[in-house]
């Protein structure tokens, strides 16, 4: 197997998280697409792992694993007080800072 | 290996499928759906590359417990059900132009920097018990951070979801 198949396939799948975070306005979407971004990165560190032959891309691996749980449960929160707040996640809605 | 490359092939068709279907779709329930898909898939990869432990974290942590959030999030922000048009806003053409811009700089500079450098293979396989033996003695330090960090996320979690 190339290394390259496993590297463009991140490339992709973090081009189409980035579209996600952009197109989307449904804030659970926005949230979505940067665990996609996360996702792809990981691919990224385990092939390169395997490659050079070190244990540390899939330890590091794992690290972004509980780092992106854990944005996923403070990211909902917000999310969810901003419903109660605003009834609504559209993202397009919350523009205070545009002055 | 003739197999190993049918295979990748079968599930990145699969996942890049299912994160452009999960990018397009007008219901955020097959959005959620299509990333189980996405997750799923990579799940599978991390198996091909035989990084066994990141493949068990991947299906435990993201299908168990991080969808599990997202569909709750889903339905306790009273999303609609059923299709909505809403879901993408009018600047899509813009993200969709970011975004083939990224992927074609990414996509050229990695064909430049690693053309067709090869994944070695017969290397040392890393089973758990490495992983684990790594974690607990190199990256101790990190480790206990991402501990703390977790801790601190979910009671902030709470303190902000809570009614009071």
């Amino acid at each position: 197997m190339l290394l390259n198949q496993f590297l463009i396939l991140g490339a992709v799948l973090f081009a189409i998280g980035v579209y996600g975070v952009l197109a989307r306005r449904n804030g659970v979407m926005v949230l979505m697409s940067i665990e996609l971004m996360l996702n792809a990165v990981n691919i990224n560190l385990v092939a390169f792992g395997v490659q050079h032959g070190v244990v540390s891309g899939q330890v590091f691996a794992v690290f972004i694993i509980a780092v992106a749980a854990a944005e996923v449960g403070v990211g909902l929160a917000i999310i969810l007080l901003l419903y109660r707040n605003r009834t609504s996640i559209d993202v397009d809605d919350f523009d205070l800072m545009q002055g | 290996m003739v197999a190993q490359n049918i295979a990748f092939g079968i599930i990145a068709a699969i996942v890049g499928i299912s994160a452009l279907r999960m990018v397009t779709t007008r219901n955020i329930v097959h959005a959620a759906l299509y990333l189980v898909a996405v997750l799923g898939g990579l799940g599978a990869l991390y198996i091909l590359l035989t990084a066994e432990f990141v493949a068990t974290t991947q299906v435990l942590v993201y299908i168990g417990a991080v969808m599990v959030l997202f569909l709750f999030g889903i339905m306790l922000t009273r999303a609609p059900l059923g299709n909505t048009a809403a879901l993408t806003g009018p600047s899509w053409p813009i993200g969709a132009a970011v975004a083939v811009m990224l992927a074609g700089v990414t996509v050229y500079a990695l064909i430049d920097a690693f053309g067709d450098d090869r994944l070695t293979e017969g290397g040392p396989l890393y089973k758990t018990e490495q992983v684990s033996d790594s974690i607990f003695s190199t990256y101790i330090v990190p480790f206990e951070a991402v501990s703390v960090l977790l801790l601190a996320a979910l009671i902030g979690a709470i303190v902000l979801a809570r009614k009071d």
